[in-house]
């Protein structure tokens, strides 16, 4: 690991002032990606800026709306009673990802910044990396890609984003709360991610210095079933392949209302408006189920290593629809 | 210069590098060798330490991050002469071969009981998947903490 100078921040708006004013410095809060890709290689910052002593931590309900603190560990997320009982997708997210060890340090902020898992961007031997350096090329494209994106990819990157927590928070519409130099904004998080295209090494529209201060969770209708299903080459403590973050409103045996995301195969969270439509209006069962799988995998971008994803997310989208609706296969 | 408080005592630590880990300080620095480097990038679970009462990865924790925090190892958890609980049913049902990822095993799991998820066997390998055995010594590690939760 590069050497770099560690600093405490005492607040928000001298955190902020640091790091904006340093292009070498960097946020430091749970550590879990920031640490390990340092001592990788992949990261090397002059100088960190410690916010984990910051006052952003804790759940508040406001309304219908959950406001999460950045520094909020994802272990608190999902003790919160509120999350469980109206977001219970979220909760099962979260538990889903990690260990507890790492959801104990991990916190929401830097779970929606987290690099991607491509074992070619996380090695610097590897010369062919267009998101560690523009325009060398990605080695995941003849390489081994299990692990990679079939929707929002390119010819320039297929790394996949790896966050569980982002599906759900996608498919409800969080918002996600910044504080810059030139003041606050917010950024809806469905707006927050960039694809790859040919700049893969631009990930989302934060500039260098922005800090999340919050996350706000706008809370679905009462009677909302939600679901999340991970599915992952071990049985826990594993990425996803692919995984569906679904859910639905429904009445007598239609579905009033339905919002749905997929992870593991995007290069950024997968918002799949289209499968909304769908099933918007629609019986519930297995014909509007595969009809909303078929229109959320629409024109993949795949190489040989990751073909079989397209089949998979579908299923894995059509078994949340069913379990989620409680309709049998 | 800061103070580490590990097993309730108050050691001086000389901060000259700020790469310096919290598992490299406990092992380099304060001679507390129990707590043990695996992979050395959270993926193993070997160096799992307890921090104001929570399992963290020291591994991922700059030791300047943990002045003013309540840092528990392995080496805190017997009181003189008598093991833990845990330790003693780890003992009891050999739940270990090499035994290297064994001290990262045991905190892990005196959490877990704390954390009241060890109701099930499915529950205590779910909540225990960030701790690794190379050898798969894991049931008797599962034999060792369902009878800790039973004795509760």
């Amino acid at each position: 690991m590069r050497e770099f100078t560690y600093v405490r921040a005492a607040g928000v708006g001298q955190a902020v002032a640091a790091v904006s004013a340093d292009p070498g410095a960097d946020y430091l809060a749970g550590g879990t990606t920031q640490l390990d890709l340092m001592k990788d290689g992949v990261l090397e910052p002059d100088r960190l800026v410690d916010i984990t002593r910051l006052p952003l931590r804790g759940v508040r309900l406001d309304g219908g709306t959950l406001r999460v603190g950045a520094l909020t560990t994802m272990e608190e997320l999902a003790a919160d009673p509120v999350v469980a009982a109206r977001a219970p997708f979220v909760r099962e997210a979260l538990l889903l990802g990690a260990s507890v060890q790492l959801r104990n340090m991990a916190t929401i902020g830097g779970n929606l910044l987290q690099r991607t898992r491509c074992r070619y961007f996380r090695d610097p031997s590897v010369p062919a990396c267009n998101k560690r350096r523009r325009g060398t090329g990605c080695a995941a494209l003849t390489g081994a890609a299990r692990m990679h994106a079939v929707l929002g990819a390119s010819e320039h990157c297929i790394a996949s984003h790896a966050s569980d927590l982002a599906v759900p928070l996608v498919a409800l519409d969080a918002v996600v709360r910044v504080e810059g130099p030139e003041g606050e904004r917010t950024v809806p998080l469905t707006g927050f991610y960039r694809l790859p295209g040919s700049t893969p090494d631009v990930e989302h529209v934060l500039g260098h210095g922005e800090l999340i201060t919050a996350v706000d969770v706008p809370l679905p209708p009462e009677g909302t079933r939600s679901g999340y299903l991970k599915v992952r080459d071990r049985a826990s403590y594993e990425f996803a392949l692919a995984s569906a973050g679904v859910s639905l409103l429904l009445d007598g045996g239609v579905i009033r209302e339905a919002r749905v995301a997929l992870g593991g195969v995007g290069t950024v969270p997968w918002r799949a408006r289209e499968a909304e439509e769908v099933l918007r209006g629609a019986p519930a069962g297995p014909a509007a189920f595969r009809e909303a799988a078929e229109a959320a995998v629409r024109d993949p971008f795949t190489v040989p290593g990751t073909a079989f994803k397209v089949e998979l997310a579908k299923r894995t989208l059509t078994r949340a629809l069913r379990t989620v609706a409680g309709v049998a296969s | 210069m800061t103070t580490l408080t590990v097993n309730g005592r108050d050691y001086p630590l000389d901060l000259d590098d700020a790469r310096l880990t919290l598992l490299d300080a406990l092992r380099d620095r304060l001679g507390l060798t129990g707590t043990k480097k695996g992979c050395d990038q959270g993926a193993c679970g070997a160096c799992t330490v307890i921090a104001d009462g929570r399992r963290i990865l020291s591994c991922l924790t700059l030791a300047a991050q943990c002045d003013g925090r309540a840092i528990t190892t392995i080496e805190g958890l017997g009181s003189g002469d008598r093991l833990h609980p845990v330790q003693e049913a780890f003992v009891r049902h050999d739940a270990f071969q090499c035994g290297y990822c064994t001290s990262g095993q045991i905190m892990s799991a005196v959490c877990l009981l704390a954390e009241g998820r060890a109701g099930s066997d499915a529950d205590i390998r779910e909540f225990m998947s960030g701790n690794l055995c190379r050898c798969g010594a894991y049931p008797n590690i599962v034999a060792a903490i369902r009878e800790v939760a039973r004795d509760a």
